[in-house]
């Protein structure tokens, strides 16, 4: 079945008349993802490679049916653009973009949960269920699928790991960005839920970093699930007090720890990669028990 | 970006919030009167790291000599790598009850928490969970009177006090939000002669939201130089303290491929993510900065997304054709346009790697032999 982005998926692009609008909303048709529409004030009327443009969200799911955004849309407006695609009745929002201020994502976060929507991101590469389609800005030739079910904080990395995986011949059913961001809407803790009711998914890597609770929140989860865990966690070496490029990529308080989040992920019964290319051998012993 | 404690107290002054008497002095010329004026007080280093208390930071003086003694040699004070800044000369304030109160984002929940407890005075991570109230306030709904009753509640307080407590946090909350604050810490806030007042503040605000700080939010640059000029050319940079200097494409791999080298037994000089959609430009304007900290080897490690191999190659080449980089240079490329880029390269002569652990291995290798370039 894969999950949160499914053959149901229809999408509509906010900002796709920018560069990067624009550029990926290329990307996502080429891999076979049902761009129904795009909406840029002003703009409406014109189409980006054939995907008809509209002013207004509201607009573009009356004539489209889309139910499902993807931002690209400067930091700035992003609370804008989100609350209108929440009104607008979009039910998943894949919010791309870096540096939402704080505030902003914390009003997103608890309207979205208000209307029930589900949302990925800010900063995050978007999701992938392979062979279905992409919302996001991951490469299109990495992936494979498969029954791994692959839930991450960073982009590239994530796709370093999901290309080890492809190359040992595990598929993925779906590849989640949650965001590198401080507050972010779908959870660690939710996604892998998901996974685990998700008939598809076999075994799930978790692509973690320093920084945050949300591994330690996990662990409450993997505890409870019968589908093996491999969890790979980036910032070892990390010197405290840093921002590691992501917003939420430090040490603070103690908080946020390698150790921290490796052992507790450790003691609910995950497999620990202590290097990349460890996860494709970690998840094919776990498969084969 | 964090706050010193005098420009706390003066955003919380600004909004009603009471704080001690004082002033800040960045010259001990123009303390001398105030000293004197005060005859007893305190003298607050200004730094923004913490802990500057059991480093001897904060001193109270009991007659003016004193005073400008203790004024002379905090100033001069060096508190964990931070040069002070200034120092805060308040008055001496009778204290009855130490308290504490703070506000942070809480990502895990999703909502600013509100902390209160009765232990005031000390590091809150060292007070036992049962007496700390922590109180999620619900963005879309503010700060109530209920949720100030309730803190009342916890930390004792009823009639004319517990009133002093609601308008207190009111105007805390305000200023939290206004200031796109991360945090808002008043530890303690000391209760004297029947008034509750702020005796230290601690503020963190939210870089996202540089683009509509409030005016009068002074501006404190925390950045090193070479963190300051990476961030010019758009790239996330932290200096590190080892010799293998890393650029890669992605907060996560980047950090990974730091895990890696130390890994291997070498040990790297900075964290560099050259973000995913750099352009070649950038590339090489990153990769002088590289060049400029003297490392012993350079590692690159791209997985192209919307980053192209081809463009890194020719940001490579352009810098390498341009000047002499004295330093060997290991290049990992993989991903879109990797064919391009690394044929481009090998008709240059650069030798580039597909495997991360061959790349790696080899610029650590580099680092433990290019001592002597």
């Amino acid at each position: 079945m894969a999950i949160i982005i499914t053959e149901d998926t229809r999408i509509v692009v906010q900002g796709i008349t920018g560069n990067q609008g624009r550029f990926h909303t290329g990307k996502m048709l080429e891999y076979g993802s049902k761009v129904v529409a795009g909406v840029s004030p002003g703009k409406g009327g014109t189409e980006v490679f054939g995907v008809p443009v509209f002013n207004t969200v509201y607009e573009a799911v009356k004539a489209t049916s889309a139910n499902t955004s993807i931002l690209f849309i400067p930091a700035p407006f992003v609370l804008d653009a989100a609350l209108e695609a929440i009104e607008a009745g979009i039910k998943t929002i894949v919010i791309i973009t870096e540096h939402v201020p704080l505030k902003d994502a914390l009003k997103i976060m608890n309207i979205a949960k208000a209307y029930g929507v589900t949302i990925a991101g800010p900063n995050t590469f978007g999701v992938i269920s392979p062979g279905i389609a992409k919302v996001g800005i991951m490469p299109n030739t990495i992936y494979q699928k498969g029954p791994i079910g692959i839930v991450a904080r960073s982009g590239t990395l994530s796709y370093q790991i999901a290309y080890e995986l492809s190359l040992a011949g595990l598929g993925q059913s779906t590849v989640v960005g949650l965001g590198g961001d401080r507050v972010v809407g779908l959870s660690l803790a939710e996604v892998i839920k998901r996974f685990d009711v998700d008939s598809e998914t076999e075994g799930i890597v978790v692509v973690g970093e320093i920084g945050g609770t949300a591994e330690e929140e996990a662990a409450e989860v993997i505890r409870n699930i019968a589908k093996p865990v491999v969890a790979f966690i980036a910032g070892k070496t990390a010197p405290p007090g840093k921002r590691m490029g992501h917003a939420g990529a430090i040490i603070e308080r103690g908080q946020g720890t390698y150790q921290s989040k490796i052992d507790a992920l450790w003691n609910a019964g995950a497999l620990i990669a202590e290097l990349p290319w460890e996860v494709p051998v970690l998840m094919k012993s776990a498969l084969v028990k | 970006m964090k706050l010193f404690e005098y420009q706390v107290k003066k955003i919380m002054r600004d909004a009603g919030i009471p704080v001690p008497r004082g002033e800040v002095f960045f010259e001990l010329a123009k303390a001398e009167n105030f000293i004197k004026d005060l005859q007893a007080g305190v003298v607050k280093a200004q730094v923004l790291t913490g802990g500057r208390g059991k480093a001897g930071g904060v001193k109270l003086f009991s007659e003016p000599l004193e005073g400008k003694t203790l004024a002379e040699n905090i100033m001069k004070m060096t508190i964990k790598g931070e040069k002070v800044l200034g120092v805060l000369i308040e008055e001496k304030i009778p204290i009855e009850q130490e308290l504490y109160l703070s506000l942070f984002v809480d990502g895990r929940i999703k909502k600013p928490v509100l902390i209160a407890s009765k232990s005031g005075g000390m590091d809150i991570e060292e007070v036992p969970e049962e007496q700390i109230l922590k109180l999620p306030i619900d963005p879309l709904i503010g700060l109530r009177n209920y949720h100030a009753n309730l803190t009342a509640q916890k930390l004792g307080l009823t009639g004319d006090l517990a009133g002093q407590l609601s308008s207190l946090l009111k105007k805390l909350y305000t200023i939290f939000q206004d200031y796109e604050a991360e945090l808002l810490e008043i530890n303690p806030l000391v209760l004297s002669r029947g008034k509750l007042i702020a005796a230290d503040g601690k503020m963190t605000v939210d870089d996202d939201a540089r683009f509509r700080w409030p005016a009068d939010l002074p501006f404190n640059e925390e950045k090193t130089p070479l963190e300051k000029k990476a961030e010019e050319i758009g790239v996330s940079y932290v200096e590190l303290e080892g010799d293998i200097a890393v650029m890669a494409n992605g907060a996560g791999i980047t950090m990974a491929t730091l895990d890696l080298i130390a890994h291997f037994g070498g040990s790297p000089k900075n964290f560099m993510d050259a973000g995913g959609g750099a352009n070649a430009e950038q590339m090489a304007k990153a990769l002088d900065l590289l060049v400029s900290t003297k490392p012993k080897s350079i590692l690159i490690n791209i997985f192209g997304g919307i980053t192209r191999c081809d463009d890194v190659a020719r940001a490579y080449l352009t810098v390498k054709n341009e000047r002499e980089i004295p330093v060997p240079v290991v290049i990992r490329l993989v991903g879109t346009n990797e064919e391009i880029g690394v044929a481009m390269l090998k008709e240059a002569g650069v030798e580039s790697f597909s495997d991360l652990r061959e790349a790696v291995i080899k610029a650590v290798g580099f680092s433990k032999v290019g001592g002597d370039n």
